[in-house]
């Protein structure tokens, strides 16, 4: 129809935003449903870790790296001792290896939980597969909190280890969670994954492909679900992961849909991986004899997991002192964020906040 | 496993094509002086070559004289990763605000990083679409990342 | 005069203050001043019952909703929480009556009297028992249809008045969808009026001898999904849709303001209830022993329960999605469903016009049949559980070198 006149609307999704997993603007463009231009603005949850970290020492700075993915805290601890280590030349004890990779493969499935609730929370289900999943995530916090006292900042390793052994009764009760957790999975994949209404929401909408990807430099489930088999874990193997077996899922064409079954997938392999962990671990010390001030030679470090948001990297710059004279976090939802733009062009409002959801940002690590 | 390409093979492989690119190289770092960063990033991507198709990350950091930008890079088809640096300052005026390439043309990855390091370093990156402040809010007086900055 | 008594009736207001009226000598002035008097007593009614059922329906809804999510819901405020919704609104109520200052005052204002008036109208004409019925109207279900189509209006005076972009979005995706899915709600409405050959609920709901959700599942299957639609619920929320749009065009609303939108939008469950049971579940009809008006109540609970079912189970269609669901989907299923009843009836009826019990029982297993067929075929075709996707390939851009396994 010509004569008819229109206009594009520019809405500012967020700060305040039911879907938007927090305090992050999107500055849309729409024309009618459809949208011509989108623009992320965050910052709103800056709190200047990595300047932060300068006037801290080594131990301290774990408590900054907690708050940061607040939804993943053992891998951005993990993360962080690993890059220490690496640093000032530590040793790791075996035993303190297997928890920390049992825990760290613990929070992987916590916050995978989280980001398919969500998911499914912004496709509009009126939070009952939230839930369910939180019902599952609170018996790991549970896991946790025996741990180290703690449910979301945990603090628990340490450059050198973790910094209590697990409890006797932790044991029994992650036994009898592992037994529990593919059942889960399958309750969850029975409301979500064979869901009509889902499947035509998620299927061939926000299309990223293996180029765009990597070009982009996503990294973790996004990299993976749009087929590029990369996974640190496999790829470069640090603390005991050579001693387990376990898959890489990956996606087949990068859409939504397969973002949200590569998550599944990966918490699938993450409980075989805790399997293994539990027959092969030993007891022994669970933390090297290292001083409170820990004091590396002036060098650098560069140090990365596979976190469940993706690629979780530190880049410590030390001048032998006791705080680190630049620490450098690689946040993955933070880079993850580069290709929103191009995979929202087109699409609808609805698919926005799928796309976006599907992305599994944490804002707590985006703005750091 | 992945490989770390050392520093001296990467300079090694560097020189061959772009001579003069490298301004110091040693058994784990190799810097690449701020005018050939450009044609070097594109010789590491270059697909038949080295194949650094993937941009880990950017990193900043100040060394009060100079500022040093570092680039992680990976190989995801061959499985190695390297390094390379950067050195950079304004001329005349070491605090001021220094100039490098964009890399934004050659990795898309890194867009929002690049924006980050001008917004809380104060590196401008020539050739980037969009060099906003990104975490700070326009108008922040200051980088507060530089070792100088008083918060 | 022709009506049928009842006992919550017009006509029984009517007559009782036309004897008052006239027993304190007001002559000639008697008729009208009772016709004023029984038309405030029925809004009374009317208003208060629907208030407070919908006050009980939304504690219901909630409780329901806990269960589904494996938590409890409200249970503080009196027995099971049964005062909870009464807290709600005290607290709405005490709150203070936002108006944006650049919001069109008078529209925005009217918009909530605009949203809940034509809920309540519905219920005048819902007749709840053997005799009781508010007001009995020989076009009852016209009226419905005609009644209801107000409702995009005031969705959208809501949303233009408020001048909030989310509101707007909200309301110009409400009108369009509203407005679509009234189509094949009267297409479900036809076919009920085919088989009942009359427009007045009592006579459709007298003249179901068998469900008519037995006889014709396809037309129900499209009245029920074309009024899930119009109540705006999941999956066909887009008018609110939380996750999308804040909260849709109620976004500007606060106050006392946003209590009557609530009101209206936790009504219509209730009133498509009543309309789905006098339309398809027999209306009042059951076997003896308990009243029809203990029946109609039953009924009306199990849509209001198959509704929060949807709700609680259902992500949301996209906003092409449900509009091609009207009018590609129940369109063609509704003129479908019309053409076969149509037929049918033409082969069945009996020389008085009726179509006896045993007809009814062949036609609904015909319908059955072509129901079940239909719909599986749609599906087979348009469905995604069986879409074809690619096994997954590892680009060939990535290799780990798996040496380590």
């Amino acid at each position: 129809m010509t004569g008819i006149r229109t206009e594009p609307i520019t809405i500012n999704l967020g700060p305040q935003h039911p879907s938007t997993h927090g305090v992050f603007r999107l500055r849309v463009t729409f024309d009618g449903e459809e949208i011509i231009d989108a623009e992320p603005v965050f910052g709103y949850l800056h709190r200047g870790t990595e300047k932060l970290a300068e006037t801290r020492n080594y131990v301290q700075i774990v408590t900054l790296t907690d708050r940061m993915d607040y939804l993943a805290s053992m891998s951005n601890n993990l993360a962080y001792v690993r890059t220490v280590e690496k640093l000032a030349d530590i040793e790791v004890p075996e035993r303190a290896q297997y928890i920390r990779v049992i825990s760290a493969e613990l929070q992987r499935i916590a916050s995978h939980l989280m980001a398919t609730g969500f998911l499914l929370n912004d496709l509009g289900a009126l939070a009952t597969p939230l839930v369910y999943c939180f019902r599952e995530r609170e018996r790991i916090l549970d896991l946790f909190e025996m741990l180290c006292g703690a449910r979301i900042t945990l603090s628990y390793m340490r450059p050198g280890g973790v910094f209590q052994d697990a409890p006797e009764d932790f044991w029994p009760s992650l036994d009898s969670l592992i037994g529990d957790l593919p059942h889960y999975f399958d309750e969850l994949e029975s409301l979500i994954t064979s869901n009509e209404i889902v499947l035509a929401r998620t299927k061939n909408v926000g299309l990223l492909t293996d180029e765009q990807a990597i070009d982009n430099s996503m990294s973790g489930p996004n990299l993976r679900a749009s087929g590029v088999k990369w996974d640190l874990r496999k790829a470069d193997p640090y603390e005991i992961y050579d001693r387990v077996k376990f898959e890489v899922p990956i996606g087949a064409i990068g859409d939504t849909f397969d973002r949200y079954l590569v998550r599944i997938l990966e918490m699938r392999e993450s409980v075989k991986i805790i399997e293994q962990c539990l027959e092969q671990i030993e007891s022994g010390p669970i933390r090297a004899n290292t001083p409170f001030f820990i004091r590396p030679p002036a060098g650098e470090a560069y140090a990365a997991v596979e976190g469940p948001k993706g690629e979780l990297g530190f880049y410590m710059v030390s001048d032998g002192g006791v705080a680190p004279y630049r620490c450098k976090v690689r946040a993955p939802s933070f880079i993850n964020l580069t290709p929103l733009r191009d995979m929202l062009k087109g699409w609808k409002m609805g698919d926005l906040i799928i796309i976006f959801g599907s992305i599994d940002i944490v804002l707590g690590e985006v703005d750091r | 496993m992945t490989k770390i390409i050392s520093g001296s093979d990467l300079a090694s492989s560097l020189e061959e094509k772009l001579p003069g690119c490298i301004t110091e190289s040693n058994e784990v770092d190799v810097w690449v002086s701020p005018e050939s960063l450009l044609p070097v990033c594109e010789i590491l991507k270059d697909p038949d070559g080295l194949d650094f198709s993937y941009l880990t990350s950017i990193s900043a950091v100040d060394y009060i004289d100079s500022f040093e930008l570092v680039y992680h890079i990976l190989s995801m088809r061959n499985n190695y990763s390297g390094v390379i640096k950067c050195r950079c300052s304004s001329k005349g005026n070491i605090r001021g605000e220094p100039t490098v390439a964009s890399v934004t043309g050659i990795w898309k990855g890194a867009d929002l990083q690049e924006r980050e390091i001008w917004d809380l370093m104060g590196i401008k990156f020539d050739g980037h679409p969009n060099l906003k402040r990104i975490l700070l809010w326009e108008g922040f007086d200051g980088h507060p990342l530089r070792k100088d900055y008083l918060g | 005069m022709n009506h049928f008594p009842g006992f919550v009736d017009f006509y029984t207001f009517y007559e009782l203050s036309l004897k008052i009226f006239q027993y304190f000598g007001f002559g000639d002035n008697a008729q009208w001043m009772s016709y004023l008097t029984a038309g405030v007593i029925i809004s009374f009614i009317v208003i208060n019952v629907m208030i407070l059922s919908t006050a009980f329906y939304t504690w219901f809804e909630r409780r329901v909703l806990g269960r589904f999510q494996v938590r409890r819901g409200p249970n503080r405020n009196g027995p099971f929480g049964i005062f909870q919704p009464f807290a709600d609104v005290l607290k709405l109520i005490m709150k203070e009556d936002t108006i944006p200052s650049e919001a069109d005052r008078p529209v925005f204002t009217l918009a909530p009297i605009a949203l809940v008036a034509p809920t309540l109208l519905i219920m005048t004409v819902i007749p709840m028992g053997e005799n009781s019925f508010l007001g009995s109207l020989n076009i009852g279900i016209l009226f419905i249809v005609g009644v209801t189509s107000v409702n995009s209006i005031a969705i959208f005076m809501a949303g233009w008045g408020s001048r909030n972009k989310y509101a707007i979005l909200g309301s110009m995706r409400g009108a369009a969808m509203l407005i679509s899915y009234e189509i094949p709600m009267a297409l479900g409405i036809t076919s009920v009026l085919l088989m009942s050959g009359s427009l007045a609920m009592t006579q459709i709901a007298n003249s179901q001898d068998i469900w008519f959700i037995v006889v014709m599942p396809l037309g129900f299957f499209v009245f029920m999904a074309a009024a899930t639609a119009e109540i705006s619920r999941t999956p066909f929320d887009q008018i609110e849709a939380e996750s999308e749009l804040g909260s849709g065009y109620n976004t500007e609303f606060s106050g006392i303001k946003f209590a009557i939108l609530f009101l209206a939008e936790f009504m219509a469950p209730i009133v498509t209830a009543a309309v789905v049971a006098t339309l398809f579940l027999g209306g009042t009809k059951g076997f003896d022993p308990i009243p029809g008006q203990i029946w109609f109540a039953l009924k009306m609970f199990v849509v209001i329960f198959v509704l929060l079912w949807f709700r609680a189970t259902w992500p949301r269609l996209r906003v092409d999605q449900i509009m091609g669901f009207a009018w590609k989907g129940l369109f063609g299923l509704g003129i479908f469903n019309i053409f076969i009843v149509a037929i049918e009836i033409m082969i069945f009826k009996t020389e008085d016009g009726t179509i006896g019990t045993s007809n009814m029982l062949i036609m609904s297993g015909i319908n059955w049949i072509i129901a079940i067929v239909t719909l599986l075929g749609l599906m087979r075709i348009y469905g995604h559980k069986k879409l074809e996707r690619p096994t997954p390939v590892p680009s060939p851009l990535a290799n780990m070198g798996l040496e380590v396994d």
